[in-house]
This record gives C-alpha cells, structure tokens and sequence, in this order.
C-alpha cells in the first residue's frame, strides 16, 4: 500500500559543475506538516523548486500521489494540477491589486464572455478570508488593495488561495523572514488551519523555534543530502537545534578545508 | 429597524464609492473650475453652447488614443508610436477609399493596418526583449517615414465621402446636434472600463503590470498579454485616424503630430501612473475634456499662444502632484 503524498528518490540536481544535490530521499505523508531544516546552500530551496515544477532534475524518481512524474512532462502548471501549491514570500502577489483579484488570479470566476462574476467572486473571498484566515473586521475588505496588508497578512492571503483551491500539500518557503513576532504567530496559525483541514505543509525555515512548534517530523538537509529525519516526539527543540548546529559547524570546517587545499594547490 | 439599518448601510455605500472616486471626482471638480474661470475671463465665449460642441467635436481623436495609452501605461509599458500608427492607417482608409470608393473597405484596412502595427511593436518587445520605449520610438520614425514616401507629402481629398451612410455614423451630428465621434469616445471609453476591470483579460493586463514574476507564477500569459495590448493600441490609433480622416473630409500625411505630448497629458492628468498595475479610465476621459478645454480657454482669454504651452505645463505638474500625494495616503 502507497501512504505517500510525495516520494522522492535519490534526488539529483547539479548547475553545470556544481552538485547542488547529491542524491536526496524526501517523503511527505497526507495530512502531515514537515519542517525542513538546513543552513544555506543545504539545498532545501532548489529541492523545493524540483518539487514545485520550476527546476528540472537531473537524475532521480519522483511519485506524486503514487503517479510516477517524468522530468520533461513536470512544470509549475503541472503541478498546480496535481494539487501542489508554493508559497514564496510575498513573491506571488500583486501589491496594487485588490485580495479578490489576487485570490483568484489565474483562476478567475467568469462568464462565458470572460467577464468576472463581482459578486460571486467578492462574497468567496469574504469566506476564504473569514473562514479560512480567520481576519475578522479590521477594516479589511475583499476589495482592499494588498499592499494595505501586514507582513503575516500577506502570506496568509497566500495560503489561504492554496487552501481554498484544494491544494493537498502546501509548500511554505521562509514565510516568517522578515517579519515580527506577532506576525510569525499568524503564520503558525495558519499552517495549523491548513493540517487541521487535512491537508499537508512542506515548511522551510532557519528558525528551529517556530518549526519545531508546527511540524510532526523534521528532515535536515547538509550539502545536497538528507542527514536526519526525526518524528517531534523524538527529538527536543534543544536536541534539534544542536544537530543543525553540528551540521552547520562541519559544513564550515569542510569549506575552510577546500580553500586551503585550493590556496596550497596554487 | 431594518430599514434604518439598509439606509446606514447604502449610505456606507455611497461613502465607500466616493471615496474610490475621490481623486477622478477631484479632476472633475478641477475641471468644472477651470471652465468657470474661463465663463469669468471670456464670457463671450464659454456662455454659448458653441465651444462646448466644438470641445465634443475636436477632444474624441485625442480621447480614443488617450484610452489606448491608459491600458499600456497599465502593462508597464509606454507606445510612441501611435501618432504615426494613426497617420499611416489613415493613409490606408484614404487609399482604399480612393481605389474602390468603399468606406467599409477603407473601414477594414485602416483597423487592419493598426493592429498589424501593434502586432510588431508588441512581439518586439517580447519576443525579442527591447524595451517598448525603443520599439515604438523607431516604429514612429519607420511609418512616418513610410507614411510620408508613400502620399509623397501630398493629402488625399476624400470626396462624396460626406454622403455616405457610414460618415453619418462615424463623424455626423446625432440629433442635428451632438457629434457622433463624441459618443464613439463614450461607447469606447465604457468598454475599456469594462476589459481593464470587469473582464479577466484586464485581470492579467494589472498584474502584468504590477508584478511580470507573480503574473507568471500564476500561470498568466505575459508575453500574450503584452502583444494584444499593443494591437489594441495599434487598433484605437487606427480608429482615431479614421474618425479625424472623415470629419476633415481629408487625409493628410502630417496627422497626428502633436497628438502624442497632449495624449500623455491627457492620461496623466486623469491619473494613471507610470509605474503600472494601475490606471483610471474614468480619469483618462474626464482629463481629454481637461485638456481639450485648455487651449480653446487660453486662447479665447485673449493670451497668446505662448501662454497656452505655460498653462499647459502648470496644470499638468499641479495635477500629477495631487495625484502622486493621494496616492502616497492610499499606501501604493
């Protein structure tokens, strides 16, 4: 029996001669917030842009919901299809455009003339920013302009549009950079909105305290591998925290190597 | 108690489109003051109905291009083309007319001719990547040019074209009175209002123009979207040179020079920016008659036409200053 959502394996990726990953295993399970974890140049982004359609990969096998995904057919649309939605940070929004026009960019409620539905499209937006998002009042109407939004409302927008298009794993990359602590909570909120609708979340982040709070089970990543996978019941944030440390301490250490090597070659 | 309650709220209604609508009812306000200026400085004049026609008569050939220009603008993208666009599928309508006596002939090359020549601007800048404001620069050189080689510098007399249906329906007095051009301008201005913002192909027109990145993440087509732009632009230039062809009963090859620094005008002062992902065709409209309005003031005022350029230039600077202070409150 296939339990997985996601199967990746023996992921490869290398820009001309560099290996940016060196063959990754990466698994992620209905209903099920993973927080993955790595310090820059680990490889967590371009893992992520495979999974999201925007990379090609060089060599490896990937399963979507137990469907067997070919590199040449795979693509950001394709992915949307197969219910797979990325959240960068800010990245995806227009700024000037109303949340109604932003939600539903793309996907827009018309009629067959192409003409947008005001109504239907006003009152849906009313719901997902209620019902899913929580915004209450505030002076926030579906037809405010996002650039009136904070930070954390922002990405709340975002996850709310992958929600309410039924997306089955949401991919989160550093959501909370930049932003404060009260805006990091709504974040956190809103990840727990998407398990607690049965969904999945792929969360990236530097920040072991808000990971840890949200995810059932980490995955680290060092240098374009997977080092360590840990179920939250296992590990405590302070053990958690260490590895990356450790991780980080002996990537350093191997790159102070490589360019003394290099200098002695010279 | 109910009803208490829907009044309240229609009257939050109310207040909420007002609001909106501040800056384009501003304009208007702005506008309606300037011509009580002019009834003060040259009663004469602005107390008859005359200038008021001649205002309908003369702003719509600006009016239809400062539309076009409004939707490029929105895109992130900026057309220098479109006098020449205008002058040259004139001369097309003007030959074909000639050659086949036929308006609707004439009609379909003229609007054909447009768009072909947006159709160039626009897969230039895309396909190839120059920036729209090189593209269009040497399009407007390259069919002026050709423009003017073709009709070897001589203008084409369109004759018995007053007498066609087709002249009465384009460029004839509705009613004995109202220019027909006039409504053209109306009728187009409520259908760009409707595809910049009711229609989802002016959904992907903002946000092209707000954000390329994000548009494409979304799966919006922006080179696709860029390029209709264009030909719609080509195709508005078309109908402007058509309408001015007919009401002069003539083509000349020098139409449209000057239209171009009073169509940005007229687009900046309605309130469209240059930055993109936003504009106001409402603004647009009220600024053509902003615009067309000005000169005719100055020069019944009794100022010479030196004036006209000073004037210009300060309610241009003073109007884009207002907008850009509002917009900076509305936290764009």
């Amino acid at each position: 029996m296939n339990t997985s959502l996601i199967r990746m394996e023996n992921i490869h990726k290398d820009f001309g001669k560099v290996h940016a990953l060196r063959g990754v295993d990466f698994e992620v399970r209905p209903n099920e917030v993973i927080g993955l974890i790595g310090d820059n140049g680990a490889g967590k982004s371009t893992l992520i842009k495979i999974l999201s359609g925007v990379f090609p990969y060089t060599k490896g096998k990937i399963e979507i919901k137990g469907q067997r995904i070919s590199p040449r057919q795979y693509s950001a649309t394709k992915a949307h299809k197969m219910g797979i939605e990325t959240v960068y940070q800010e990245q995806a929004l227009g700024l000037k455009q109303s949340l109604w026009r932003n939600i539903f960019l793309g996907r827009q409620l018309t009629n067959r003339a192409g003409f947008i539905q005001m109504k239907k499209v006003r009152s849906e937006t009313d719901y997902i920013m209620k019902d899913f998002l929580g915004f209450t009042g505030g002076g926030v109407s579906p037809d405010s302009r996002v650039s009136t939004l904070s930070g954390g409302e922002r990405q709340g927008v975002a996850i709310g549009r992958a929600m309410y298009f039924e997306a089955d794993l949401i991919i989160l990359d550093e959501p909370t950079r930049a932003l404060s602590v009260k805006e990091v909570n709504k974040v956190l909120g809103f990840i727990q909105q998407v398990k607690d609708r049965g969904k999945s979340c792929v969360y990236i982040s530097h920040t072991i305290s808000n990971i840890y709070s949200v995810s059932d089970r980490f995955v680290v990543m060092d240098r374009g591998k997977t080092v360590g996978r840990y179920n939250r019941t296992d590990i405590s944030e302070k053990d958690l925290t260490d590895e990356l440390i450790h991780h980080s301490a002996t990537a350093e250490l191997a790159e102070q190597r490589k360019r003394l090597n290099s200098k002695r070659d010279k | 108690m109910d009803l208490s309650n829907m009044r309240v709220r229609s009257n939050q209604l109310h207040l909420a489109a007002v609001m909106k609508y501040r800056r384009q009812l501003s304009l208007f306000v702005i506008t309606l003051l300037i011509i009580v200026l002019f009834m003060i400085t040259s009663p004469r004049v602005f107390l008859r109905p005359n200038i008021y026609l001649s205002f309908l008569t003369t702003v719509p050939f600006v009016g239809v291009m400062a539309l076009g220009i409004t939707v490029v603008l929105v895109t992130g993208e900026i057309d220098l083309s479109f006098p020449a666009v205008m002058a040259f599928s004139g001369y097309v309508f003007a030959t074909l007319y000639e050659l086949t006596g036929s308006v609707l002939l004439g009609l379909v090359g003229c609007i054909a001719t447009g768009g072909m020549a947006g159709l160039c601007n626009g897969l230039l800048i895309t396909k190839i990547g120059i920036p729209s404001i090189v593209v269009t620069l040497g399009m407007q050189f390259l069919l002026r040019g050709s423009t003017h080689v073709l009709a070897a510098g001589f203008q084409k007399v369109l004759r018995g074209v007053v007498d066609r249906p087709l002249y009465a329906i384009f460029v004839g007095k509705v009613g004995g009175v109202v220019p027909a051009q006039a409504l053209w301008f109306a009728f187009l201005a409520v259908c760009m209002w409707l595809l910049l913002f009711r229609h989802k192909f002016g959904d992907h027109v903002l946000f092209v123009g707000d954000n390329e990145n994000t548009a494409r993440m979304m799966g919006i087509n922006v080179d696709r979207t860029k390029i209709l732009v264009f030909v719609l632009m080509g195709v508005l230039a078309a109908f402007a040179g058509l309408l001015d062809s007919m009401r002069m009963r003539t083509w000349w090859p020098t139409m449209g020079e000057g239209y171009m620094m009073t169509t940005f005008a007229t687009v900046f002062v309605g309130g469209t920016s240059m930055f993109g992902g936003e504009g106001t065709i409402l603004g647009t409209f009220i600024g053509a008659f902003l615009i067309g309005s000005l000169e005719a003031g100055i020069v019944a005022a009794g100022l010479t036409g030196f004036w006209t350029q000073f004037i210009y230039g300060l309610i241009i600077l003073i109007a884009v200053t207002l907008h850009a202070v509002f917009r900076r409150r509305e936290g764009i």
